[in-house]
């Protein structure tokens, strides 16, 4: 995208508050907040996937993350700021428990979709588990501090959010840019490409397998912090089932995963159609804002296997030009 | 200390819980190796055949074995139609694409199960009696469903081997680019296996409906542990997926009188987390 695009688009984000008051105004602000949120999250999963680790169990690092951050807060009164560095390494910790072995016996393809499908649900099925303090498939409301806090993170202004969270969403940009850039994508397309072809020229295959990983849990993680702040409320099934890691894989292969803003474009496409069917139906015809938006995700799967953006982008799939090889790390 | 009654009560609960399990992990497992994709929707297609059977027999008063025809029709039909309609489009896709497609399937059915019968749990019931053996109640409503179960994979494995087209079927698991070549239209293997899945999808709706109520959301009560038992046996293995649905079975219903149900789980996904890393070609694979 060029500079002079990207810094219209920035400054548009910055001032849409200015624009937006009460009544519909939050409603927009907060489906918006929702949108950077997920776009994160979406970003973070890309950043796997786009390698061919295609994880179908993201929903454990949401919960870890989000569920440490709110019981830390809740039984020990530990602030956010504390409790979200803790989130996220104990997310990244857990992360690379079960990527260390995934590459080191070389579980790829379906069988590490599947792996990692099964992680979730160990995640989702021990938050139920142990009721006592996460309040089982209830969930769990975090303690409100009272008024706005900056100590608890927790704040009556949604416009406080949202710049949270649109800052969220850049240092996502970020990484994922600085990724793109960096030696580090060459070496993981070669491992996705072909394990032992890149270990045969030096590449260091566990240990950027273990890193990538590692990275996009933790960042997965942090997501899972800012939408507990926002929402004040975690519950298993939203957090850590199968629904929530599909609906995160299906966001990002609807915009597209090799390109920068896919991610983005997939999680505001998938929240706007789910909101739009939400205000279209409302409460007459439960379900069918959701029966819509499957049959939307298998017709755009079929039609536009690329995804949106990654079709408006690159008119093929990402067959890179072979270039030289050269020894990674 | 948990009573020993108890803990066998459990361990023959579990068997006959495996068989059950067997059957749906059997149905998946061929579509699995045949076509090579992963049908995420498969037990919501097991739901649906649950609801048939719900409104033919309770709803509409048909005898169980006309509405067990019913299901399993419809079992047959609905396997044909996500074929064809979902599946062929995306055959050349990559793997992703073709998981998330029938994932999109799997949300669109259980949405549309909510709206057209909301989320009542429906029940069929039947007035079975219950054997009492040495202290241990073994419900007929379990029973009957293991036994059927048996014999349907019999009649399976019979299928796959006696007749031509369950060869066909073989072959192309082993390798698809050779039995093109060998002159076999593999589109109408896959159709033939889609349709033999959705059968097997049907009758394992049936067996459920003995135990279990019926529900939009059931998929994702046996989805998951579903396709661990297929990946857990091997991809396409018969024999493996059979061994397998008896081992999660027994962990998840001896952990869940010792311990808890969800623990029972969680033990049986790790058991399985931890076998892709040392025998990921299954419990019968050869170890390097």
């Amino acid at each position: 995208m060029s500079r002079v695009a990207a810094v219209v688009l920035g400054a548009g984000l910055l001032a849409v508050p200015l624009f937006l008051g009460p009544g519909t105004g939050q409603y927009v602000l907060h489906v918006l907040i929702q949108m950077f949120i997920w776009s994160f999250v979406g970003q973070a999963w890309s950043l796997m996937g786009r390698f061919g680790l295609v994880s179908l169990g993201h929903g454990a690092f949401l919960g870890i993350g989000a569920y440490t951050v709110a019981l830390l807060w809740n039984f020990f009164r530990l602030t956010p700021w504390v409790g979200a560095p803790v989130a996220v390494a104990l997310t990244a910790l857990f992360a690379a428990v079960v990527a260390y072995p995934c590459s080191r016996f070389r579980v790829v393809g379906h069988y590490f979709g599947l792996v990692t499908l099964a992680v979730g649900e160990v995640v989702r099925l021990l938050i139920i588990a142990e009721r006592d303090w996460t309040g089982g498939s209830l969930g769990l409301t975090l303690k409100p501090a009272g008024a706005s806090s900056l100590l608890a993170l927790q704040f009556t202004d949604r416009r406080v959010f949202y710049y949270g969270t649109l800052a969220l969403w850049a240092v996502g940009l970020w990484v994922w840019w600085r990724l793109d850039r960096s030696m580090a994508r060459d070496a993981m397309e070669a491992i996705g490409e072909d394990e032992t072809a890149a270990a045969s020229v030096g590449i260091h295959v566990t240990r950027f397998k273990l890193g990538i990983t590692v990275l996009s849990a933790a960042l997965t993680a942090l997501g899972g912090v800012a939408y507990a702040q926002y929402i004040t409320y975690v519950n298993p099934e939203t957090l850590s089932g199968i629904g929530v890691s599909l609906r995160i894989v299906f966001a990002v292969v609807l915009g597209g995963m090799y390109a920068l803003l896919g991610p983005t474009v997939g999680a505001a496409l998938t929240i706007a159609l789910s909101e739009s069917l939400r205000i279209a139906f409302g409460l007459k015809l439960i379900g069918m804002a959701e029966t819509i938006y499957g049959l939307l995700l298998v017709l755009f799967i079929i039609f536009l296997p690329a995804g949106i953006w990654g079709s408006l982008r690159r008119p093929r799939a990402p067959a890179r030009p072979l270039e030289p090889v050269r020894p990674v790390a | 200390m948990i009573d020993p009654i108890f803990l066998l009560e459990a361990a023959i609960n579990g068997i006959l819980l495996g068989g059950i399990l067997a059957l749906l992990a059997l149905g998946l497992n061929l579509i699995f190796g045949v076509i090579d994709i992963v049908w995420i929707v498969y037990v919501d297609l097991v739901m649906l055949c649950m609801y048939v059977l719900y409104f033919t027999n309770q709803v509409y008063g048909w005898p169980f074995w006309l509405a067990a025809l019913a299901a399993l029709a419809v079992g047959a039909g609905l396997g044909v139609a996500v074929h064809v309609l979902v599946i062929s489009p995306i055959l050349a896709s990559p793997p992703i694409n073709q998981l998330l497609a029938t994932g999109g399937l799997l949300f669109f059915i259980q949405s549309f199960a909510t709206f057209l019968w909301t989320t009542d749990h429906r029940s069929v019931r039947f007035s079975l009696p219950s054997f009492e053996v040495g202290g241990i109640f073994l419900p007929a409503t379990r029973l009957i469903p293991f036994g059927i179960s048996i014999l349907a994979m019999l009649a399976l494995y019979l299928f796959l081997t006696r007749t031509f087209m369950g060869t066909a079927m073989r072959a192309v698991a082993q390798d698809r680019e050779a039995m093109a070549l060998m002159g076999a239209d593999p589109r109408r293997v896959y159709v033939m296996t889609s349709a033999v899945g959705g059968l097997m999808a049907g009758l394992a709706g049936t067996l459920l409906v003995f135990q279990y109520s019926v529900h939009p959301f059931f998929g994702g009560q046996f989805g998951p542990l579903t396709f661990m038992i297929c990946v857990l046996g091997g991809l396409g293995n018969m024999v493996g997926a059979f061994i397998a649905s008896f081992i999660m079975s027994e962990i998840i219903s001896i952990t869940g009188v010792i311990w808890s149900t969800e623990m029972g789980y969680v033990i049986a996904f790790v058991v399985f987390i931890v076998m892709m890393f040392i025998r990921p070609g299954g419990i019968l694979a050869r170890s390097e």
